[in-house]
């Protein structure tokens, strides 16, 4: 067994992984674990921008920003936490700047500013240019200035470890097990501090805009550890996804003026919401698709798909602006956006649920807001909420850069108070059983059966649309599958690079992650944001203006809730 | 389509050299390679070891070496490499398993190279200026996404592994050609060393390999320039 040290461990070298640990490096001793290369994080995959109220390019007040946000997440949002996410994103971007991202800019030399759905000017009163942008690989941009930022700072990483485990004694966080993937030998991870920001749980749909990486790990090994997991219900669906492989066209087409159209060439979306038309925040676009489809609207031979037009933005538009998802639609679909419109279809994208935090970061562990001693969440993997219910586009980097900063100052301003709490015996007894588990079975089901039944249930019945019935039937699957999982046998007994055993354990993170979706499903018997049910489709302020938590207890999920903070904006009805 | 894919395989926990192995498996024309390389770990062996993670050509992790080229599989089509395939991992990287190569050393030249801002003055409470002509001087060599695919196809890596390689110029001309940024004299120095830009034969490899589609070897050529003429900031 291998042994290491640091202060501060952090899960994750996405963009709240990296901010948080260049808050941190040079003072403290600080490592980075990452199942990938740095670059290889799913930040990287974000495309269309960062919003913050720069008003660069028209009037903006970070209190319009604030407002987008949550009645975006349609009042599930804590608004402490919206208020600290539309103010700092200002600065964080002035940071990013600063630290080299090649941000587009206007002819002065300021940076440049886009329309993005659901941001809007004075309270909702029509489009506003709000999102900073790098062409349409913002996320790229992030992910690498953060990078050389880290290189800079000089950094730790253990890059390719998957985590296992995370440790606590005494009440409080401890450290970490992880595996390195080069060799399969366990390290332990002893630590002041651990901060996980392991990203989101995509995979768990059949179409998905998604990392394969992207299996919940992070939120998965805090939930098996008495951690609850916040909102799971939530989880939002990106309308615009490449028709069957889910790949992302960034709602920077929209934004800049690309049009959904359905079977009969209509500009559909004026039907739906006729103030922001096709600019109307994500949840509801993908409901008018899913609608559209259901009314036997749909394009291609499945009439499973709808179209994003872009034919009218002309050639220029398109390759200086949006030059990276035109060529997606050129390399996978073999259309050129410039002569003929795209399928798209509705694609599992963002987890707005994930571990519980304070505005701090620090992770939480109930209704009182209790805190883990030495336990932090930013990024996709935590629950501020800032999303609430729904999540606006480019709010998730703002999420990433804010909330990810905000943690690692913390964590440099508490860590003096901050004691390495004692191991237990044995810390990586638990995650080594685990492993050798299912490297030592002999026979039993490949695990492609229970992956694939896992996606094709979530997508049909805990999807964009959701009842009862469907959750029930996928309550029950669940449990079938997390029983044949018990069962999965691996060809691969090898230490080496053995990626069937990580795609296993990723596996069984996956399961748990979605079974605490589920249960969540069930229970919220309204209709709100992402989450909508045809048997209750109305928001019920009254019984469900509150966040689930989902504790694990003895493999049963157990549901108790907690009170959305509420402030400066009343919860009204949601049009656009 | 029934397709033969032909994988050039190492373990080295029993085995001594590599070997090839064959599958056969049916796909779809428009099926992403790497869908292929999943159907084969998924339905026929477990023990085909590969990275991937993004599948759309942004992460980087699955540059290998299909058909004599240097590809990522998730950004070419089955029906553009044929029914016949050959996939190695990329040469002139140690292999780890299979189509997994040892990255370190990629990642420390590019860290050699001192691949961020530099700019000591105080920082304006707003943004840098910055004009969209001076941005778009940059524009190409900021696409790299660190995959490997023009290092790897580098005839002069593969005779000289310690070679800086274009990857590592390419993240240098980032900086090296941004308005804001004050190190090119430190990289420029780094790089007119024994192991820096001149060993570059303008071979072409690279940007034929580059799957982002920056023009490296004209990159290179902008780096030697600079050298030569000392000017960085304008065209």
């Amino acid at each position: 067994m291998a042994y290491h040290k640091f202060d501060v461990v952090i899960v994750g070298a996405g963009g709240a992984g990296l901010m948080a640990a260049c808050q941190l490096a040079g003072n403290t001793s600080v490592a980075v674990i990452s199942k990938l290369y740095p670059t290889r994080s799913h930040t990287g995959a974000a495309q269309g921008g960062v919003a913050a109220a720069l008003g660069n390019v028209e009037e903006d007040h970070w209190q319009w920003h604030m407002f987008d946000t949550v009645k975006g997440g349609d009042y599930l949002v804590d608004q402490d936490a919206a208020e600290v996410l539309a103010r700092e994103a200002v600065d964080a971007v002035y940071d990013l700047e600063h630290w080299g991202l090649p941000f587009n800019r206007l002819p002065d030399g300021r940076i440049d500013q886009r329309r993005f759905g659901g941001h809007t000017r004075n309270f909702g009163e029509g489009p506003v240019r709000r999102t900073c942008y790098a062409a349409d690989r913002t996320g790229h941009m992030i992910l690498q200035t953060m990078y050389q930022q880290s290189i800079k700072n000089q950094v730790r990483f253990f890059n390719e470890y998957l985590a296992l485990d995370l440790l606590m004694n005494e009440g409080a966080v401890n450290g970490v097990v992880a595996m390195c993937l080069r060799d399969g030998e366990i390290h332990t991870f002893h630590a002041k501090v651990v901060l996980f920001a392991t990203g989101g749980y995509g995979r768990a749909w059949r179409i998905t805009s998604n990392a394969l990486a992207c299996m919940g790990d992070g939120m998965a090994i805090a939930f098996r550890r008495g951690i609850p997991l916040e909102d799971m219900e939530m989880y939002q669906f990106h309308p615009t996804g490449l028709y069957k492989i889910g790949v992302l066209l960034s709602e920077a087409a929209r934004g800049e003026g690309g049009i959904l159209r359905n079977s009969e060439g209509e500009r559909f979306m004026e039907r739906y919401t006729p103030t922001l038309k096709d600019l109307a925040p994500r949840d509801m676009v993908s409901r008018a698709i899913i609608q559209e489809i259901k009314e036997g609207r749909g394009v291609m031979p499945t009439k499973d798909a709808v179209y994003i037009d872009l034919t009218h933005l002309g050639k220029e538009v398109i390759d200086s602006k949006l030059p990276d998802i035109t060529d997606f639609a050129r390399t996978y679909l073999d259309i050129e956006p410039i002569n003929a419109p795209v399928p798209i279809q509705p694609t599992a994208h963002y987890a707005m649920g994930g571990i519980p935090t304070d505005i701090e970061g620090r992770v939480i562990s109930d209704e009182h807001k209790t805190v883990v001693p030495g336990f932090y969440a930013a990024g996709e993997v935590a629950c501020v909420s800032v999303h609430g219910a729904n999540r606006l586009g480019t709010n998730s980097l703002v999420d990433l850069i804010v909330f990810g900063r905000r943690a690692g100052k913390h964590i440099a301003r508490t860590l003096h108070e901050m004691d390495y709490v004692p191991l237990s015996k044995e810390p990586e007894g638990f995650a080594r059983e685990m492993v050798e588990r299912i490297r030592s079975r002999d026979k039993g089901e490949a695990q492609i059966h229970i992956r694939n039944e896992l996606r094709d249930e979530m997508m049909e019945n805990v999807g964009v649309v959701r009842s009862e019935a469907s959750l029930l039937h996928a309550q029950k699957k669940l449990v079938e599958l997390k029983e044949r999982f018990q069962q999965v046998h691996i060809q691969d007994k090898g230490k080496t690079f053995n990626t069937e055993l990580m795609e296993v354990i990723e596996l069984g993170f996956l399961l748990d992650c979605s079974a605490a979706t589920i249960e969540g499903a069930l229970a919220r018997q309204e209709s709100r944001g992402a989450h909508y049910r045809e048997d209750y489709p109305k928001r019920d302020d009254a019984n469900f203006l509150k966040h689930t938590l989902a504790y694990l207890e003895r493999d049963e999920i157990e549901l108790r809730y907690k009170p959305v903070t509420l402030g400066m904006f009343e919860p009204k009805e949601r049009k656009y | 389509m029934e397709l033969t894919v032909k994988i050039k395989r190492f373990n080295p926990d029993v085995d001594k050299k590599p070997h090839w192995e064959t599958y056969h498996i049916d796909a779809d024309p428009m099926d992403r390679f790497i869908d292929v390389l999943n159907d084969i770990k998924w339905t026929q062996d477990g023990t085909l070891t590969f990275r991937r993670s993004c599948i759309h050509g942004v992460c980087g992790s699955d540059a290998m070496r299909l058909n004599g080229r240097n590809q990522l599989a998730c950004k070419v089509l089955v029906q553009d490499l044929g029914a016949k395939i050959t996939v190695e991992p990329m040469l002139g990287f140690p292999v780890i398993k299979d189509l997994v190569v040892d990255m370190d050393p990629f990642f420390h030249k590019y860290e050699k190279i001192k691949p961020y801002l530099i700019n000591d003055e105080q920082v304006p409470t707003t943004e840098r200026l910055q004009s969209p002509e001076e941005r778009d001087r940059y524009e190409e060599s900021t696409k790299c996404i660190l995959c490997g695919a023009c290092t790897g196809s580098c005839p002069v890596i593969w005779a000289n592994p310690e070679w800086v390689g274009p990857a590592s110029i390419v993240n240098a001309h980032r900086f090296i050609f941004d308005s804001r940024d004050q190190g090119a004299a430190e990289r420029l120095s780094i790089l007119s060393d024994r192991l820096g830009v001149w060993r570059c034969r303008t071979v072409f490899n690279c940007t034929e390999a580059c799957p982002r589609g920056i023009p490296v070897t004209e990159t290179i050529e902008e780096v030697k320039r600079a050298l030569i003429y000392g000017d960085t900031k304008t065209e």
